[in-house]
């Protein structure tokens, strides 16, 4: 037995061991440097995963050696790996940038604690995308949860407790509500395998109980996504957040909801049961678009750039909800892109954001007054992954909204294609706002302000240049999300 | 009628969860107090503990460990499940009551329309 097998094991072992290693070590200083080993080995294995799994097809690891359905198993797919890729990834780029980020808003004593707990959600994302187990899902929803709750927490301002408790009031409703529909699903089926759960649902179409538990599953699934009308949680828990945490959790948190919205609909469920007979579709792409509509609007009106962030965020989540409710392979590509792609453009805003708190322990609109000249490189950043947002040629934001409009006319709605257009020309206006007040406004005399350091600077920069490269070269994220959306049983 | 009383009755449990998952939804919602609202938590997540154990039961099954002279055994599974979830909840709980205690700190209150009202900064 080569280590080569066991990857799938390690890629949650590796932060779940090294995360309780982290508490025992006394100084920030030594926890920090083992964090960021950490998540780098957990990204290295990722990257290997998802190579194997482009050339050998969909693996398949039973925990233990107890073979489906009685043990475990985890199962990757080229979605799964994708997400793991996405996870792992952003925790890769932002863990080194966090000793400094957290300096400033998180009290020293709770440092290494921070790490212990940034590694433990990190532990709960990857369990989430990489299990085949229905309870496992659920247990390491949890745990993510549970550590997200306690990151949020530990923001500087008090109202960061309120933020933390408001959170985990809605995200153990949504929680439940997943363990809930598990359960019933259960009862019909008695088994908790995914795949075998896919197997034996066919035959129980038109049961109440299944059709309630598809229900509870979309709605708690629905909350943990922050999909409006159910986000109320996020945009307190991602103003008041420590910058970093808001940067990871805007990356990667929403989008573990989209997986398991997408993994439960099309795998688990099966498309034929969600839309012919459920009709999910004309649940998510109203709620979806009226999420985008929202979100941005919203969003104008903020002040603090970083509930500014969290308020787009609404209402991106609300595009892949569409996508995911047009069910066809284009629509799809464009859910499972857009995951990845609005991954990299917000960690890159919310490292922005996190850049000018470093600088001037704020990001309210005044303070970006002339930051255009005084943080010429940060600002930039966040012009192109402005620009991403919005969804410009050339950059991640317009492949995602490209296959989201394409989706849209291969289902004939081409009301859709014209509402996404015009609420991307409303994120338009929240990008100039910030960045009219960098470059249009002369920068007060007695701030001096100098570029954010390079630990925080770097991450920065390389998801910036991603937010590009990922718009150029789309054979990765398109490639895979299109084999993806083939192993789902979507066909163009 | 009579059938109405008779389906509610062969269901009694299932009807239990659903009624206190109701309540402790409520609950959460309504009260203004924090630590009220994480009690309401604690029935909702009850209700489903209640819910998964009875899908284990098995007409005459005895308890699932080996017994002289039975021959038909609940479903120890979902016990198992519930057990996790337990824990979780032990821990969501937990965390909750500590986040009470540090919003007590940080705003003297744990009324909700209290700490909204001098909380804006």
């Amino acid at each position: 037995m080569s280590i080569v097998e066991h990857l799938p094991a390690l890629q949650v072992a590796v932060p779940l061991i090294a995360a309780p290693l982290c508490a025992m070590m006394l100084r920030p200083s030594i926890a920090w440097p083992f964090a960021v080993l950490a998540s780098w080995i957990t990204f290295a294995i990722s990257v290997a995963l998802m190579d194997q799994v482009l050339s050998h097809g969909t693996i398949t690891y039973n925990m233990g050696g107890w073979s489906p359905p009685w043990g475990i198993s985890y199962v990757i797919d080229p979605l799964n790996a994708l997400l793991l890729l996405l996870v792992s990834g952003m925790a890769a780029i932002i863990m080194p940038g966090v000793r400094l980020g957290i300096g400033v808003e998180v009290t020293f004593r709770a440092q290494r604690l921070f790490f212990t707990v940034a590694l433990l959600s990190l532990t709960g994302m990857l369990g989430i995308v990489i299990t085949g187990d229905a309870f496992n899902l659920y247990v390491f929803l949890e745990i993510s949860s549970l550590s997200s709750y306690a990151l949020v927490a530990m923001g500087s301002d008090r109202r960061a407790s309120k933020a933390a408790f408001n959170y985990l009031i809605q995200g153990t409703i949504g929680a439940t509500f997943i363990l809930i529909g598990i359960g019933l699903v259960y009862m019909m089926t008695g088994t908790l395998n995914m795949a075998d759960m896919a197997n034996r649902l066919t035959d129980l179409h038109g049961s109440a109980t299944v059709q309630a538990a598809f229900a509870f599953i979309l709605v708690g699934a629905g909350i943990k996504f922050a999909m409006f009308p159910a986000h109320a949680w996020m945009p307190n828990a991602y103003t008041y957040a420590p910058s970093l945490v808001s940067a990871f959790f805007g990356a990667t948190a929403t989008k573990v909801g989209a997986y398991i919205l997408i993994r439960f609909i099309y795998d688990v469920f099966g498309a034929e049961f969600a839309f012919d007979e459920m009709h999910v579709g004309w649940v998510l792409i109203p709620l979806g678009l009226a999420g985008a509509f929202v979100g941005s609007l919203v969003a104008i009106w903020q002040d603090d750039l970083k509930r500014m962030l969290a308020y787009s965020s609404v209402a991106q989540i609300g595009y892949v909800a569409a996508a995911i409710g047009l069910g066809n392979h284009d629509g799809l590509i464009a859910a499972i892109v857009h995951v990845f792609n609005h991954g990299l453009m917000k960690g890159a805003l919310f490292l922005v954001t996190a850049c000018v708190i470093l600088r001037l322990g704020r990001a309210d609109m005044t303070s970006f007054r002339g930051l255009g000249k005084r943080m010429p490189v940060t600002m930039g950043c966040f012009v192109v992954a402005g620009l991403s947002m919005i969804g410009v040629p050339f950059t991640v934001g317009f492949i995602s909204k490209w296959y989201l409009i394409l989706g849209a006319l291969d289902a004939d709605m081409w009301p859709v294609a014209v509402l996404i257009v015009m609420s991307s020309l409303l994120s338009i206006i929240y990008i100039w706002r910030v960045v009219e007040v960098a470059y249009f406004n002369d920068p007060p005399d007695d701030v001096k302000v100098t570029e954010a350091p390079a630990m925080l600077l770097v991450p920065t920069l390389i998801l910036t240049v991603l937010c590009i490269a990922f718009g150029v070269a789309t054979k990765i994220t398109v490639g895979v999300a299109g084999l993806a959306a083939n192993s789902l049983g979507v066909y163009p | 009628m009579i059938e109405v009383l008779t389906y509610i009755t062969e269901h009694a449990v299932q009807w239990g969860a659903v009624v206190l998952l109701m309540l402790g939804l409520y609950i959460v919602m309504t009260r203004g107090n924090l630590i009220k609202k994480v009690i309401g938590l604690n029935i909702f997540q009850t209700a489903v503990f209640l819910l998964y154990i009875s899908i284990g039961y098995v007409l005459d099954g005895a308890a699932p460990i080996v017994l002289e002279g039975a021959e038909r055994y609940s479903n120890p599974l979902p016990h198992v499940l519930i057990l996790t979830a337990i824990v979780v909840s032990v821990a969501t709980t937990s965390l909750a009551l500590a986040l009470i205690v540090r919003i007590q700190e940080a705003y003297g209150s744990i009324e909700e329309d209290e700490i909204l009202e001098h909380g804006e900064t």
